[in-house]
């Protein structure tokens, strides 16, 4: 009898990759979001796996809103480069000539314009038919619903309750000129997984995901990087504090967390100890009850 | 001794620990209020799967139904258009771990319409919990997931009987519940099934064991989710490689990329690309870690081979002494997902391991009463039907039949004007098709077969399939039945006093096993011989007679226990050994 292979990490991988093939070989013109966060260095990491030896058969694209953290932007020059992979940049310069941020217009305005309308045109100027997203099932209740291969109308909007169903590992690939699809190889992904696998797999992360000294201003239960000088409420004053990023975005709205971890086993230490979800810190999902659902409507990733 | 394990600091022990964890996928169904969200709620709540700050926001919702200091079923409810219903619509997918397993929880809605979301969550499910609320008892939804759990081939079903603390933990209500469900279960194929009684909304049984069951014995939810096999009793062993994609980055490599579905491939193995039919030898099993000995199903892995044969996706890998088959008609269990009904004759996209073939669906051969488990007359093929249907595909498929495979056993139809998914297939039986069989028998002859018979081989060798007749109480029919049975060109073997009862199961279960029909002659009231021998033949070989049904005269009683086994369909296997009715 043969040994059957059960570890969980090895099941999810097998799975990932199988994901990127598919799409790969049904899809016309196939694109990686790249966050620059944990999750897409894993997602590049299975997709480097998918073609070897061969390269990665579709471009990265980034949605630079301009108010990501310096070494974010440091890493995401560095890394896919560095593996040969093919890097594209997409910014709303519009909206960045009219001086959008979110200290003027708010973190939901600011977010609609330049990261949904960003990415919605980037995807439209491809034009992209399938974009592959590091979402995960298990980060946000609205994610638990989401299929593998996530249908978008023409106008990149998705319904919840009219999802195509998926079986087995059958995914149905067909689309209409200008419709597109989403796709989460990391569906089945926990946040463990992903750090367990970093930590196995020796995938490069950007710093920031390390404890270390920086300056910030505390407010109410957040840490707010002073990274693009927000406006400071008054008493407030930056400070150096020991604090690392659980998850990674723009630096206004991504709040950091006081931590000693500064190594992975001691982020997955922490991840043991501390039961709470990753997105906490996110200011955006916090705006209303039900708002991510409500982005993704719209478009948002 | 645990010296390596024990010089690691804690979390580097967890790590190691972690990483070689098992994972258990399992879907839950249960009918509206059955406390199937309350249930998982109650899992993830009492497993720590559940974040601190998304627990605080479902203390602070203004909803709470449960009457507890916290309404746990709030924790699955996802969308804002349920959670204002009340119900859940669509299959969620839910993640929490124990140090022994990972969990991945297809969340199914339990709802009367929902039959698709449930055969969706039933697809890549290794376990299923079915709800049964104990105040209500078995309801005919309770039937209806058991039987979706069985026909998407789910290895092990576990019925949760929920609700226990309404019905004053009473064993008479279980016990009921599951003399009922048992005698249901004996109809289809399901082999590992688990009865627990809890209470999801106090945790009785869920996590720990409850103290207010102790005429229970048998394990919590979480423990048998944590120890029950994970796959299928009999993994399906020859090797199938659907090729997904060519990688050909230089001209020095060209590699075949895709996911193994069942079997061990291996550098030097001999291998037949399907359709064309061309051999040649395994160079190497690719991968970005390094060259594999060996690679089993489900990896993903890149085979480079000896020859330069043509092979592109949608082709197969196969051994040659080990054939799927391979045709372009084959009968199937289809269950409708779509508003649209079913329209015979009409083209559809097929879509079956790595390739897509315009297909039509020939004939409804029957459909499936899903509350009673009766044939219905074939009629319309509707929303959240099931049939038994006849398919053509304008290409042949390599194919398994599903209960054996269900990697190459499954596919889904698309419609070609919506892009719908409109269906999902388990395929069942090959119809005869001349072309095929030469094909087949061409192929079959390259390669002297290595492989013992399969029963469905020794099915079509015998013309009948292998089975035992457990019969109590009348000796004398157990004799006529044997020589009626030799008479209608079926090989039976009499088992009566000539064995000892203590070893009649065993006994029983070789003489299935070489393919004849055991007759098992034995006196009343051997409940664990009985036992026993369902556990060693299966509940769907095994055909009980109830004494007191069978006529008084002896010839007559004979003939009714052979008109039984016809009417299973036993008696004829059909010329590939699959003619059999599920």
């Amino acid at each position: 009898m043969s040994v059957r292979i059960t570890s969980h990490l090895k099941l999810l991988e097998a799975e990932s990759i199988h994901i990127f093939r598919e799409v790969a070989a049904e899809f016309q013109r196939p694109v990686m979001l790249y966050s620059i966060g944990k999750d897409s260095s894993v997602m590049l990491r299975l997709a480097q796996k998918a073609f070897y030896p061969g390269p990665i058969p579709f471009p990265l694209l980034h949605i630079d809103t301009s108010f990501k953290f310096g070494e974010m932007i440091r890493f995401r020059d560095w890394y896919p480069a560095s593996i040969g992979a093919r890097l594209i940049v997409h910014r709303n310069e519009e909206a960045l000539a009219q001086r959008a941020n979110p200290f003027r217009l708010g973190t939901q305005k600011c977010c609609a314009l330049l990261k949904t309308k960003a990415l919605l045109d980037a995807l439209a100027a491809g034009p992209y038919d399938a974009a592959f997203g590091g979402a995960r099932r298990e980060e946000e209740k609205s994610r638990a619903k989401e299929r593998v291969y996530s249908f978008r109308d023409g106008f990149g909007q998705w319904d919840p309750k009219n999802q195509r169903p998926e079986l087995w590992n059958l995914y149905n690939s067909r689309l209409e000129k200008g419709e597109s699809i989403r796709v989460f190889p990391l569906s089945n992904w926990t946040e463990l997984d992903v750090w367990q696998y970093i930590h196995l797999e020796e995938i490069p992360v950007v710093p920031l995901y390390f404890a270390a000294e920086r300056e910030v201003v505390v407010r109410g239960d957040m840490l707010i990087s002073v990274e693009h000088n927000p406006p400071l409420l008054p008493g407030e004053k930056p400070r150096m504090v020991m604090c690392r990023m659980r998850s990674l975005g723009c630096t206004h709205c991504t709040g950091a967390i006081r931590s000693e971890a500064d190594t992975i086993p001691k982020i997955i230490e922490e991840l043991m100890l501390f039961r709470r979800s990753e997105r906490e810190n996110r200011v955006i999902d916090h705006d209303q009850e039900g708002s991510m659902e409500i982005k993704k409507r719209e478009g948002y990733f | 001794m645990a010296g390596t394990l024990a010089q690691l600091s804690p979390i580097e022990q967890f790590l190691k620990e972690n990483e070689a964890k098992e994972c258990l996928r399992f879907t839950t169904a249960g009918s509206v209020d059955d406390g199937k969200s309350t249930l998982i709620g109650r899992l993830l709540y009492d497993s720590k799967g559940v974040y601190e700050d998304q627990l605080a926001s479902v203390k602070k919702s203004p909803v709470n139904r449960s009457g507890r200091e916290i309404d746990l079923s709030l924790l699955t409810d996802g969308l804002r258009a349920e959670r204002e219903q009340g119900i859940t619509i669509d299959v969620a997918y839910r993640y929490f771990s124990t140090p022994r397993r990972k969990f991945i929880i297809a969340d199914t809605p339990g709802h009367e319409q929902y039959t698709r979301n449930m055969a969706t969550g039933a697809s890549t499910a290794d376990l299923a919990v079915v709800l049964v609320d104990a105040r209500s008892g078995v309801l005919p939804q309770s039937r209806r997931h058991i039987y979706i759990a069985s026909l998407l081939g789910i290895p092990s079903v576990t019925v949760a009987v929920n609700k226990m603390d309404l019905v004053g933990f009473s064993q008479e209500v279980f016990d009921g519940i599951r003399l009922e469900l048992i005698e249901f279960f004996a109809r289809l194929r399901s082999d590992n099934v688990q009865f627990i009684p809890l209470s999801a909304l106090d945790g009785d049984n869920v996590v720990t064991r409850s103290r207010r069951m102790p005429w229970y014995q048998g394990p919590s939810l979480l423990e048998h989710l944590e120890t029950v096999p994970g796959g299928p009793s009999k993994p399906f062993e020859q090797m199938r490689f659907p090729v997904q994609y060519v990688i050909r980055p230089h001209l020095d490599f060209r590699g075949y990329a895709g996911q193994v579905a069942s079997g061990t491939i291996r550098p030097g193995d001999h291998v037949m690309a399907l359709p064309s039919g061309r051999t040649s030898v395994v160079k190497s099993v690719v991968t970005y870690d390094g060259d594999l000995e060996e690679a089993v199903a489900p990896l993903s892995v890149t085979v480079c081979l000896e020859d330069e044969i043509d092979v592109s996706r949608g082709d197969m890998l196969v051994h040659p002494s080990a054939l799927p088959h391979m045709s372009r008609h084959f009968e199937a269990m289809l269950v409708w997902m779509n508003g649209q009904p079913l329209e015979l004759n009409r083209s559809y996209l097929l879509k079956h391991t790595t390739q897509q073939v315009p297909a039509t669906v020939t004939a409804i051969v029957h459909k499936v009463d899903i509350n009673s488990l009766g044939h219905a007359p074939a009629g319309r093929l509707q929303l959240n039907e099931i049939a038994r249907v006849s398919v053509e595909t304008q290409r042949p498929l390599f194919f398994d039949p599903y209960e054996e495979n269900r990697a190459t056993g499954s596919f889904i139809l698309i419609d070609p004007l919506t892009n719908l998914t409109l269906g999902a297939g388990m395929i069942r039986e090959r119809v005869g098709d001349a072309g095929h069989q030469r094909i087949r028998q061409a192929l079959m002859g390259i390669q002297f077969k290595t492989e013992r018979p399969t029963p469905a081989e020794r099915a079509a060798r015998l013309g009948h399939h292998a089975a035992a007749v457990w019969l109590t109480a009348r000796p004398e029919v157990a004799k006529l039945v044997e020589r009626r049975l030799f008479d209608l060109h079926c090989m039976a073997h009499l088992l009566s006093d000539d064995v000892d009862s203590d070893v009649l199961p065993e006994v029983a279960s070789i003489v299935v096993s070489s393919g004849l029909i055991a007759i098992c002659s034995i006196a009343s009231g051997m409940r664990e011989e009985l036992e026993r021998a369902r556990e060693l033949i299966g509940y769907d070989r095994l055909v009980v007679i109830e004494p007191e049904s069978l006529p008084v005269d002896d010839q007559q009683a004979a003939e009714a226990v052979c008109d039984i086994l016809a009417s299973r369909g036993l008696l004829d296997a059909g010329p590939l050994g699959f003619g059999r009715e599920a």
